[in-house]
Order: C-alpha cells, then sequence, then structure tokens
C-alpha cells in the first residue's frame, strides 16, 4: 500500500519519466505489435495504437488473469504489475492511429 | 546529482535568453545491422533525433537468422527473409556499407576496412557470432571444397544447403550436428529438422534425419518438438543425445567413439561473440562471450561500449533469440539517449518470444519476460511458457512476429 503510493506519488512528480516508463515498457511489445503500436500492414492483431486506454488496461489484466483466452498474451501479461499495465496502456492510447 | 547538473545548465542557459535547450548533438556508432544493430539506430533516432547515427554494415542486405529454416524445408525464399536498410536511412540513419576492422575506446573511434577513422561518443557494438572451426577438425577443409555446412548465419550457407537436400537422392541421410550450448537460437536445430522431415516426407520419404546433439537432451521446448516429430516424423528424425562431432571427413562425421556415415552434412560448430569483439577487448567470460551492465547493455570490460545480441554473456534464463537482440537493442538506446542528455539510465523490462515452426504451416513457441532485480535480468516468476500444442494459429502469429519484427529493426 505504502510502495503503491510512493510509487504513485514519484510518478506524479515526474510526468516525464512516467511517460518515458510507458515508453520504454511498451517498447518490447513491438516485436509482435509493431514500433509505437502500429503492427505490419496486413497483420492479424488490432493496433494499439490510439485504442482507448481503459481498454487496453482492462483487456491486458483480463489476459493476466485468464479471463480471456490467448495462444500467448496470457503468459505474457503475467509479467506486469497494474502499476505497468497502466503505463503501457496510457501510452499506446496516446501515440496516433 | 548529473540530472540536477543538467536541469542548473537548462536554468542557466534559459536566464541567458535560449527560449529552448537543446542538447548538444552527438553521433553514436553501430557496428553490425542485424536484429540488434539495426533496432539500436533506428531507436535512437526515434528517441533522439538531435543524435547523430551511423551504422557499420558490411552485408547489402539484412538477411534473417528466424524462419531461414523455413528455406530449407522449400516452404519460403530467401527473398521473403530479406530486407534492406533504406527504412533506416529514411530514419536518418546514415548507414555504411563498410566493416569495422579496429575500435579504440580510449580515443572513442573506430577504424573501417576502407581505411578512414569515425569519432562517436558512444559506440554500440551488435556484431553476432563467428565460428570456432577449430573445434572440429578438418572443419575448415570441408567447408571450403562443400563437404560440410553450417548455415547457421543466413545467406549463401542456407541457400547450398538448400540444393545439397534437393540435389540428395532419395534414401539418403542428412545430418544436423548440434554444439553444446549456449549457442544462437536454442529451438533452432530443432526446427531446422522438422522442416527437413517435412520436405522429405513430401519429395523423398526414403530419406532419414539424423540429429546428434551435443547437448543431453532438446535444448528448448523438448516435449513440443518430440511430440510433432512422434506424431509427423515417425521414422524418418532420429535423435541421438550426448553425441558431440569432433571431425568431419567426406561423407561422414566423427565423434570420440563413431563414424557416422550421411549424404548431407550439415555440422554447426560451436560459437563465440564475433571477432571484433574478440580483438577489441569486449569478451570477458570463457573466452567467447561478453559480459555487459544489463541496465545500459554498456559492456564490463570497455567504457561507453554497449554490446547488445548473441555476443553477450546471456543472463539467466535469456536465450540468443532475434527477439532478445531487438529488445537489448530497446535497453541500450533508452540508456544513451539518457547518458547523452545527462540523465541517469533506467533499468527496462523485456520481452523474448520465439516462434518455430515443426511443419508447413504449424508453429511452437516460447515467450519470458525479464527484469531489472537489483544486479541483473531475471525471468520473472509465474510469467513466460510455451505453447499449449502446435498449432496453425501460432504458425499466423509466428509470421506475424517475423514481419512486425522486421519493420520494428529496420524501418
Amino acid at each position: 500500500m505504502i510502495r503503491t503510493v510512493l510509487f504513485a506519488a514519484l510518478l506524479a512528480a515526474s510526468s516525464v519519466h512516467a511517460q518515458e516508463n510507458g515508453r520504454n515498457l511498451a517498447a518490447g511489445c513491438a516485436i509482435c505489435h509493431g514500433t509505437q503500436g502500429k503492427p505490419a500492414p496486413g497483420a492479424p492483431l488490432i493496433p494499439l495504437a490510439g485504442l482507448p486506454r481503459d481498454h487496453i488496461a482492462s483487456q491486458m489484466r483480463a489476459f493476466r488473469d485468464g479471463q480471456r483466452p490467448a495462444t500467448v498474451m496470457h503468459q505474457i501479461a503475467k509479467g506486469y504489475s497494474d502499476a505497468q499495465i497502466e503505463a503501457i496502456a496510457a501510452w499506446f492510447a496516446a501515440q496516433p492511429r | 546529482m548529473k540530472r540536477r547538473d543538467f536541469l542548473k545548465l537548462a536554468g542557466a542557459a534559459s536566464l541567458a535568453g535560449c527560449a529552448t535547450v537543446t542538447p548538444a548533438k552527438a553521433r553514436v556508432v553501430v557496428v553490425g545491422g542485424g536484429y540488434g544493430g539495426a533496432t539500436a539506430a533506428k531507436y535512437i533516432r526515434l528517441w533522439d533525433p538531435a543524435i547523430d547515427v551511423v551504422l557499420v554494415e558490411r552485408d547489402a542486405q539484412f538477411i534473417s537468422c528466424p524462419m531461414s529454416n523455413l528455406v530449407l524445408g522449400g516452404f519460403t525464399g530467401m527473398q521473403d527473409i530479406s530486407r534492406g536498410y533504406d527504412g533506416l536511412r529514411q530514419r536518418g540513419v546514415q548507414v555504411l556499407r563498410d566493416e569495422v576492422t579496429a575500435i579504440d575506446a580510449a580515443k572513442r573511434s573506430v577504424r573501417l576496412a576502407s581505411g578512414s577513422d569515425l569519432a562517436y561518443e558512444r559506440l554500440v557494438v551488435s556484431p553476432g557470432v563467428d565460428f570456432l572451426f577449430d573445434e572440429v577438425e578438418g572443419y575448415s577443409a570441408a567447408m571450403q571444397s562443400g563437404n560440410v555446412l553450417h548455415a547457421w548465419k543466413a545467406g549463401e550457407q542456407t541457400t547450398a544447403l538448400r540444393r545439397r537436400l534437393e540435389s540428395m537422392a532419395d534414401g539418403g541421410v542428412y545430418i544436423l550436428s548440434i554444439p553444446t550450448a549456449p549457442y544462437r537460437c536454442p529451438p533452432g536445430p530443432y526446427e531446422r529438422v522438422s522442416m527437413v522431415a517435412a520436405y522429405f516426407k513430401q519429395a523423398k520419404p526414403r530419406s532419414k534425419v539424423l540429429v546428434l546433439d551435443a547437448n543431453p537432451d532438446v535444448t528448448s521446448k523438448g516435449p513440443l518438438f518430440k511430440r510433432a516429430w512422434e506424431d509427423l516424423y515417425k521414422g524418418i528424425i532420429e535423435y541421438r543425445g550426448n553425441v558431440k562431432v569432433v571431425a568431419v571427413q567426406p561423407g561422414a562425421v566423427r565423434t570420440d567413439f563413431d563414424t557416422i556415415r550421411g549424404d548431407v552434412l550439415n555440422v554447426v560448430p560451436p560459437h563465440r561473440a564475433a571477432d571484433i569483439a574478440a580483438k577489441s577487448g569486449l569478451i570477458t567470460t570463457n573466452n567467447r562471450w561478453c559480459d555487459v551492465d544489463w541496465r545500459t547493455m554498456e559492456s564490463k570490460a570497455v567504457k561507453g561500449v554497449h554490446v547488445l545480441g548473441d555476443a553477450t554473456l546471456s543472463a539467466a534464463g535469456m536465450p540468443k533469440s532475434g527477439s532478445m537482440a531487438n529488445n537489448h537493442a530497446k535497453i541500450a538506446a533508452a540508456a544513451i539517449v539518457e547518458l547523452l542528455n545527462g540523465r541517469t539510465p533506467q533499468p527496462v523490462k523485456i520481452i523474448n518470444t520465439c516462434y518455430s515452426f515443426v511443419a508447413e504451416k504449424e508453429a511452437i513457441r516460447v515467450s519470458s519476460v525479464h527484469e531489472w532485480d537489483g544486479s541483473t535480468l531475471q525471468p520473472v516468476k509465474g510469467a513466460g511458457g510455451v505453447s499449449a500444442a502446435r498449432s496453425e494459429a501460432e504458425a499466423t502469429y509466428a509470421w506475424n512476429w517475423a514481419r512486425t519484427i522486421w519493420a520494428d529493426s529496420l524501418t
């Protein structure tokens, strides 16, 4: 709890840092989802760029908690905390479509 | 501390009348345009266009090792796994077709094969691997006369191996010899024999695939590969663990105990970080690999030099893969941008995903997530894993991965 509050305070204290954190976390996703959330033409994935933040975050949590079936995302989403999921979702949501 | 100094400077500058503070341009040189180097060059430009980036690559084209086993099976062509460097040029990366022959870390400059020197603020070295041919007696001579191939760097040898498989008579034996781990692409050999077996099953069904693995057992996705071999290639693939090839001769390989005849000899020798790493003092461990600070990818041996990809001394649970090299590059790019702007780099969490084909249209996968634990990158417990079963869906996502990571690295 205290850690979460501190983390939130740190994020609020430095929005530049928060954006970079989201940017760096999201960069790992690009190997399948494309640079800045835009996959290769004809890709079988929905572009993440510009999707609503809450939608991205809720789907990540659904993958993580086993509520949404997947081939791979159920395993990858387990690697991220709620705060990290929020940072990733906020960053993708802010990217131009 | 550094950050505060930078902010102080920035404050002073704006008092002096500068409306915006632009950091001084710096030059980063990147050695090697594979999965690691190309991605580093791109992402440094993406995250700070004020930094000049020069990429030095000796080949005209990027040819992907991942998916090259499908060429051996006859399921895709070399042109499908090749890409140019124009996308990086459009990002403002200066791409030089040349080779770095020496690194002078004290002077912060590299020497090019064409003769000139290039100065840098930060150097990225993503050289891949070179082979320890001397560890297999007779290898160099056999390779020169075309009696043995590794095809463990995608390119001419991939094409040559495909031709050998095509010209082999039905009833022949293809041998793949796998070196002791660590080697480039842990599941790669097992995917390769699956692809060759798929081709034999279709085109020359009396032929055999003999796998001689120096490791005790299949090193990656073992149950999934073995299941596919049992279901799809029974009687074609024979797997032998703990068999190390120590010599090659015309038409056969030798272990310490046996001489084993084969018609197509595909012996992958052990390898190490490529020659430029060896002669620049970047190799730190077992005369083979380059240890790095996983927050920045900076070499533990040579300051100002960031080493990426297969050349690194892999952290726990981290394969030598294209996905990892691409992610290493993002750690390095983030760190270099921070350092060149007077800030402190933060650790970056990274992802590995490796697909392997077991049939023309069926694939399997392994994934992991890696995070900084205060001293190194560690796999996140409870995250990652392998496919539930081989499937066409995984094959679709495998091709998506390939096309997307090529675009992510090169455009």
